[in-house]
């Protein structure tokens, strides 16, 4: 029982990281460097678009990226913790 | 008021705020001095990370070198900024939940030997010592303009507060202190930035205002288009657009941001937080107080630079602003009346240049070539100071750990008292003062250089081992310790073969895929990894209590003991 929960804590907790790691990747590799020259094309204000992703957005997705981390991982653990308590007081009773 | 006065009220207030800390939070106990007793809140802990992490390279340099980079200055900005995520994702909390001192113990006790402890020790010993040198020089560099003492007496001074409170307060002092010093590096930072933001585009924002027109007074027109047109003028390159190799690029953020999850002096930051939860959020909190100078600098590297290219390109010598003659004392300008005109020639031609212009100086001289009051200049340099000292603590810190608690403590002495790890931990720092101390009196280099290569040193050896340490519960002892020896010893290689043995080779077209040494460490990052995955291979699992404990990190901290231990 206490196995099985931490095992599908676990599963839930890479699927957090990878989901989050992705966009990480995704806005700093690639739209930060590997895109930014096509990027530029489109203009917003005085920025263009891959150089303000390279030099500005990109660190705004990261602070949201670590925020969302924290709720998400607030909200696994609590119930991550009432499952394995049930399951603790379930055993107790059998 | 003179900016020297203004300069000697800010420095002398902060410093006496500093002791002021240091001797209300002395350190009573081994806990106390490695881990500050590990009961600070996850917003002081945040802050602390925040003045720990951003050092004099992120304070006095990074501007400066985005200012001459244009954008492909991005990867410091991307790169000490994403590393954060990798850390708060992939690290903070499983070495929070391990609940030891030092990243050393981590891997001494994960991979279940000396050797690798001892490897670990020789790693962290070494990444810090590049990066506290580079401290130490920065903090020179501020004395001796501001304070106007030679190089080695401010050094010197540095070197006796930092002993100050280091020594006497260990992580707790360290802690408290660096609370002080982010509030006042961040308001240093962020006054003559908003200041100039004001005056050149009217926008109080410098996020903001950056992308915006500028006053009619500045000509008009969108600040990044001007620049960019003044840049082509003078034959530089295009500030908004990339100059570079795209791989080059890509492998210098990503060896900036594996070194910053691998730098021991901010992992151990999230062992001083009560619980797991409270590791996370710190390091969101610590983002958040980064974020706010890393987006700032940018701004100020673009008005930093059209501000410069305005004032010196084709004035005359003589008419040139009281600054220019200031820094032209401390060699930090050179101007060379190559065809005798009487003018500065700025030019990207190496032929027709006139002017050399440090690029270390640039947030400093920056709020005096705009024109700024005789405070706010005097601010920046207090500021400076915060910067490099909160970093140089944190980092003789784990000089002082890694020798007391795991060489002599675990490794060589496992009699020692508390009393006496104390006393050795003290000593350590003392020893270790006095070195970054000399390099920083005789430096190897530019201030962010040296510590991007601390970067690549810590990438290579510590991030894998971590991770995979976490992830990967069939790493044993040989594949770690093999992965942190290639991985290291690729890195440094590369590192001294092009910078020290044949810098004159030390061009693209020589180096390996065209990789810079600055981005070398994400190539030891894989070796490392590709190393580690097949020796590990070749030898047996590690023990069952090992797995055990993988599983144990892995588990959140909140949930009760006797629930993981049945």
């Amino acid at each position: 029982m206490r196995d099985k929960h931490a095992r599908a804590y676990w599963r839930a907790n890479v699927r957090i990281l990878a989901g989050l790691l992705s966009v990480w990747f995704f806005i700093s590799y690639v739209c930060g460097i590997l895109l930014a020259d096509t990027l530029d094309a489109i203009r917003f204000g005085g920025f263009k678009l891959g150089f303000w992703i390279a030099q500005q957005g990109s660190i705004y997705v990261f602070v949201v990226l670590i925020i969302v981390y924290v709720v998400l991982m607030d909200r696994l653990d609590a119930r991550y913790r009432s499952d394995s308590e049930q399951g603790v007081s379930r055993e107790d009773q059998s | 008021m003179t900016v020297q006065l203004w300069t000697y009220i800010f420095v002398a207030l902060s410093f006496g705020l500093y002791i002021g800390i240091a001797v209300w939070s002395r350190a009573a106990s081994t806990n106390d001095f490695y881990v500050a007793g590990g009961g600070v809140h996850p917003l002081a802990n945040g802050m602390a990370t925040a003045a720990d992490w951003m050092s004099a390279a992120s304070f006095i340099s990074m501007a400066g070198l985005i200012s001459f980079l244009g954008r492909d200055g991005a990867f410091y900005l991307m790169g000490w900024t994403g590393g954060y995520v990798l850390l708060a994702l992939l690290l903070a909390p499983y070495l929070r939940k391990f609940g030891k001192y030092t990243v050393p113990d981590f891997i001494g006790d994960r991979y279940y030997s000396r050797s690798a402890r001892l490897v670990a020790i020789f790693c962290a010993i070494s990444v810090s010592f590049v990066y506290v040198c580079g401290q130490m020089q920065g903090a020179g560099i501020v004395f001796s303009r501001f304070l106007e003492v030679d190089i080695t007496t401010g050094v010197i001074i540095g070197m006796a507060i930092v002993f100050f409170y280091a020594v006497l307060g260990g992580m707790k002092g360290i802690t408290y202190t660096q609370v002080a010093q982010y509030c006042v590096l961040i308001f240093a930072y962020m006054v003559p930035a908003i200041f100039i933001s004001l005056m050149m585009t009217g926008n109080p924002i410098p996020q903001i205002g950056f992308g915006s027109e500028l006053t009619a007074e500045y000509g008009g027109g969108y600040l990044l288009d001007r620049l960019d047109s003044l840049s082509q003028d003078l034959g530089f390159a295009t500030y908004t657009e990339g100059q570079r190799a795209t791989q080059d690029v890509f492998f210098i953020t990503a060896a900036l941001m594996f070194g910053t999850a691998g730098l021991p002096h901010v992992i151990i930051r999230f062992f001083t937080v009560p619980s797991v939860r409270d590791a996370r959020k710190s390091a969101a909190y610590a983002l958040i107080f980064i974020a706010i100078l890393y987006t700032t600098a940018p701004a100020v590297a673009a008005f930093a630079r059209t501000n410069l290219l305005n004032t010196v390109d084709n004035a005359v010598y003589e008419e040139l602003p009281s600054w220019f003659s200031t820094w032209e004392t401390t060699q930090l300008i050179s101007f060379d009346d190559r065809n005798g005109d009487g003018r500065v020639q700025y030019s990207g031609d190496a032929e027709t240049n006139e002017l050399q212009v440090n690029r270390d100086i640039m947030v400093l001289a920056n709020p005096e070539i705009a024109q700024l009051p005789n405070w706010v200049i005097a601010l920046v340099a207090a500021g400076a100071l915060a910067a490099a000292l909160s970093t140089a603590a944190g980092l003789l810190l784990v000089i002082s750990t890694a020798v007391s608690h795991d060489l002599l403590k675990r490794s060589l002495m496992p009699g020692i008292s508390e009393k006496q790890e104390l006393l050795f931990a003290r000593l350590a720092i003392f020893v270790a003062i006095l070195i970054a101390g000399y390099f920083g009196i005789n430096p190897p280099g530019f201030v962010a250089e040296v510590v991007a290569f601390a970067f690549g040193l810590a990438a290579a050896s510590f991030f894998p081992a971590i991770v995979l340490g976490i992830f990967y519960r069939r790493m044993n002892r040989e594949g770690a310790i093999a992965g942190m020896l290639a991985g290291f010893l690729f890195t440094a290689g590369y590192i001294v073969a092009f910078k020290f043995v044949v810098p004159e080779l030390s061009t693209p077209e020589h180096w390996w895929f065209g990789i810079s040494p600055e981005g070398i460490g994400t190539l030891g990052t894989l070796i490392n990894t590709v190393v580690a995955l097949t020796v590990s291979r070749l030898y047996p699992a590690p023990p069952r209590d090992i797995q055990n404990m993988v599983e144990e990190i892995r588990l959140p901290g909140a949930v009760p003991a006797a629930v993981n231990h049945p």
